[in-house]
């Protein structure tokens, strides 16, 4: 890593430091209720649309009440994209004339939108009309994360509360996430993008006659409005099929750093909201910590591994180390303006937090380099994690990491006052088990099966490391991919969907479930024997569990993956 | 039902909101300031001709230009209605095959030069369509570029040098030169077949 890298990181994990406190004081105020800044101008527009559709939004709902809305929503808004992909060529906004997205495309591509997870079987350039990537597509970047952010304040309420039979009210955090929270960021930085280069049109492919007399076609479209929500709320799913590679999405080095800086924005905010909404901001400060530790030891692995380079290609004479005026290292799938240091600092913290959006491809970094991305995410997305997502994934660990810091001491254990016991275990303990039956389930189908074997671009261990991403990216709901991978096939399309609709609902349903049943308990007060949930001892101890959980359950995986595949390319053998 | 109706409802308005009117106001605005940009940062040639993009790599098969990145875009690359990589990953022999062929190409454009090939050179971009080159991978086809257009390479460096485009912010991004934009400059400064 050189130091200018090295710096480039450091000044990274600053800003977002210095943005939690504000991100996340911002948004207690806007889940209570109280007055912000923006309210004269979004109050009117909130009352009109609960006025428009007809709803409470006073009530408080209970957990059964508040999840059955949740998932009627989502519901309602998978049927409409799902139609809006199928009737496209009848449709407005399609100057390039595409025909229907297929069955299987379409359920593929509802469900990775309404999940967040954005994972994208087909090509965007060449399959969706304008109309379907900015109503349909856009959409559900704002709605998917909402309902994360919901989920997220839910759960920070089922803790804070006592006594309490409701955990807030689905209308209320869902409109607000995305009217005050999301809504305005996006309109800034989407602006901000355009004023660097990222396209924003309704055109046709532009053809023009290049210097030397080629033909040249050129998409366009609304790109900057879509550009900046897949980034906030951690969608991913690119307008274009290079994603953040593309220079219309992605022109520069700074657009580019706006870009990470709005992955983790929410994420990391959502912290210090816990820790403001429960009374202890020490405790969201101990959970950031957490993400921290864990986001710094990947990027410096992946970092590392990416500049060091492969040796097959160096022993043909390709350059090393880095000069002046050349990086060096693996540069295979990456662009000359990101070079080592921004592909592999974007490739974290994309998988970190349960983004995918990719700036460089995965499939092509050495084998550790795509192991940090892997490994990331299969974690369960709580690294920052994807927004709302990454907070409720982290509350499983945190559960987890009392429950057994209280059998080490021999006690009950509690959680900022709440005692956790056999219920709350068993329900998290099943949310983490679907997961990983998901995942390594459909692997194991996959690598015996001729439908999922004949979609592979590579041979070796790095086709297995394909079919692995595949099913962590969908279940981890992030949306990257080792993209080699011919995803776009019925086998690949039907079960890709059924990972990520089964990796968001069966997961998020028994946190819910948690919340609903620490709501209604009364708080105990603390004592000698409470473990402290602040601190670096508790930081420790929750990186302790995610690593732990998720090694035991995929390093064989792994060692059959990337890890082989790291020793053979120092061998020098090729498949 | 009445909850599907409401819910149905609630995603519809969402849909003319975030849908329609937030894109529509981002196009809005961006027409007022920055309408070149959004419109895709298209350069015209001498004559006025528009010759491509800025932001978008084109290919180039001339001695006498620069040439860009390997592109795994398209059929003949650099087709920017299919963005893509190669993505074949660090093992992949067909990946090993292509790298040893541009390493031999770039080898012919400076015979006995002893240094390592710039790395970005041969390698394929990630999207395509990578507008610049490094510095260091512009520079080692200068002397082809000076040969070919019959001045000495130090002129063609010059020319080079003059597009270098420094990190954003001292630490951001990477050094680079724009591709397309040098070549104009090249035909502007150093007139070929004189």
């Amino acid at each position: 890593m050189t130091t200018i890298n090295f710096v480039e990181i450091l000044v990274y994990l600053a800003i977002i430091v210095a943005l939690t406190p504000l991100m996340g004081g911002y948004m207690k105020r806007v889940f209570s209720g109280e007055r912000t800044f923006l309210d004269p101008v979004l109050r009117p527009i909130e009352r009109a649309i609960y006025r428009a559709c007809g709803v409470n939004a006073s009530q408080d709902q209970g957990w059964v009440d508040w999840t059955v809305t949740m998932l009627i929503v989502n519901a309602a808004s998978l049927v409409i994209l799902y139609a809006m992909q199928r009737l496209q060529q009848w449709l407005p906004f399609n100057p390039n004339k595409f025909g229907p997205v297929s069955p299987d495309s379409s359920w593929n591509t509802a469900v990775s939108f309404t999940t967040n997870t954005n994972w994208q079987g087909y090509s965007g350039e060449s399959t969706m009309s304008h109309l379907t990537q900015m109503a349909g597509l856009a959409l559900h970047n704002f709605l998917s994360a909402a309902t994360g952010i919901a989920i997220a304040v839910a759960v920070i309420r089922g803790v804070a509360r006592e006594k309490a039979k409701g955990i807030g009210n689905f209308w209320f955090d869902c409109t607000r996430s995305i009217l005050w929270v999301l809504l305005p960021i996006s309109l800034v930085a989407a602006l901000f993008l355009v004023s660097r280069g990222v396209v924003q049109n309704f055109r046709a492919d532009v053809v023009v006659k290049t210097v030397e007399g080629v033909e040249q076609k050129i998409a366009q479209g609304p790109v900057a409005s879509q550009e900046a929500i897949k980034e906030l709320g951690t969608n991913g799913g690119g307008f274009f099929n290079a994603n953040s590679a593309h220079p219309y999405e992605n022109p520069t080095p700074g657009t580019n750093f706006l870009e990470m800086i709005l992955i983790f924005a929410v994420g990391a905010g959502l912290t210090n909201t816990l820790g403001r909404m429960t009374g202890s901001v020490r405790h969201g400060w101990a959970v950031f910590g957490a993400m921290a530790l864990m986001f710094l030891a990947g990027v410096f692995v992946c970092e590392w591994a990416e500049q060091k380079g492969n040796p097959i290609h160096q022993k043909l004479g390709v350059a090393a180390a880095p000069t002046d005026g050349g990086t060096g290292g693996n540069m295979e799938g990456k662009e000359v303006r990101f070079g080592i240091g921004d592909s592999a600092l974007f490739a974290t913290i994309t998988t970190d937090a349960s983004c995918g959006a990719i700036n460089s491809w995965h499939d092509s970094f050495t084998p550790i380099g795509g192991l940090v991305p892997m490994a990331n995410i299969a974690t369960g997305e709580v690294i920052v994690g994807g927004v709302g997502a990454g907070l409720y994934g982290m509350f499983l660990f945190i559960v987890l990491a009392v429950f057994i810091a209280g059998l080490m001491v021999g006690r009950t254990p509690e959680y900022l006052g709440k005692k956790i016991e056999a219920h709350e275990v068993k329900l998290a303990m099943l949310s983490v088990l679907i997961l990983t039956l998901c995942i390594l389930g459909f692997s194991a189908a996959a690598a015996v099966l001729p439908a999922g074997l004949s979609s592979l671009n590579n041979r070796g261990p790095h086709g297995l490391s394909e079919i692995l991403y595949a099913y962590i990216s969908g279940a981890g709901n992030n949306g990257s991919a080792f993209a080699g991978l011919n995803a776009n096939t019925p086998f690949w399309n039907t079960t890709l969907g059924f990972d990520m609709f089964f990796g968001r609902f069966f997961m998020l349903i028994p946190i819910l479930g948690i919340a609903g049943s620490l709501a209604a308990k009364k708080k105990v007060p603390e004592s000698a024997g409470t473990f402290p949930v602040t601190g670096p001892i508790f930081s420790f101890l929750l990186v302790s569990v995610i690593v732990i959980v998720g090694a035991l359950t995929f390093f064989p995986a792994f060692s059959l993956g990337p890890i082989v595949e790291q020793l053979l390319m120092k061998a020098g053998t090729l498949f | 039902m009445k909850l599907i109706v409401r819910s149905t409802l609630y995603v519809v308005v969402l849909t003319v909101l975030l849908g329609g009117v937030y894109p529509a106001v981002v196009w809005g605005v961006s027409r007022v300031f920055w309408k070149a940009k959004a419109e895709g940062s298209f350069v015209t040639g001498d004559g006025g001709r528009v010759v491509g993009s800025e932001l978008i790599g084109q290919g180039f098969r001339s001695p006498k230009y620069l040439h860009s990145r390997p592109s795994a875009a398209g059929k003949q690359g650099y087709d920017a209605t299919a963005s893509q990589g190669t993505n074949l990953g660090p093992t992949s022999s067909d990946l090993e095959k292509a790298v040893a062929a541009a390493v031999a190409a770039a080898r012919a454009d400076r015979p006995g030069d002893p240094r390592p090939v710039p790395a970005d050179l041969v390698t394929t971009s990630a999207s395509g369509f990578d507008p610049h080159l490094s510095p260091d991978a512009a520079l080692w086809q200068a002397l082809r570029i000076a040969k070919s257009r019959g001045v000495p390479e130090e002129k063609v460096a010059e020319v080079i040098r003059r597009h270098i485009e420094p990190r954003t912010l001292w630490v951001l991004g990477e050094p680079r030169v724009n591709v397309l934009l040098t070549n104009l400059d090249l035909d502007r400064s150093l007139p070929a077949g004189r």
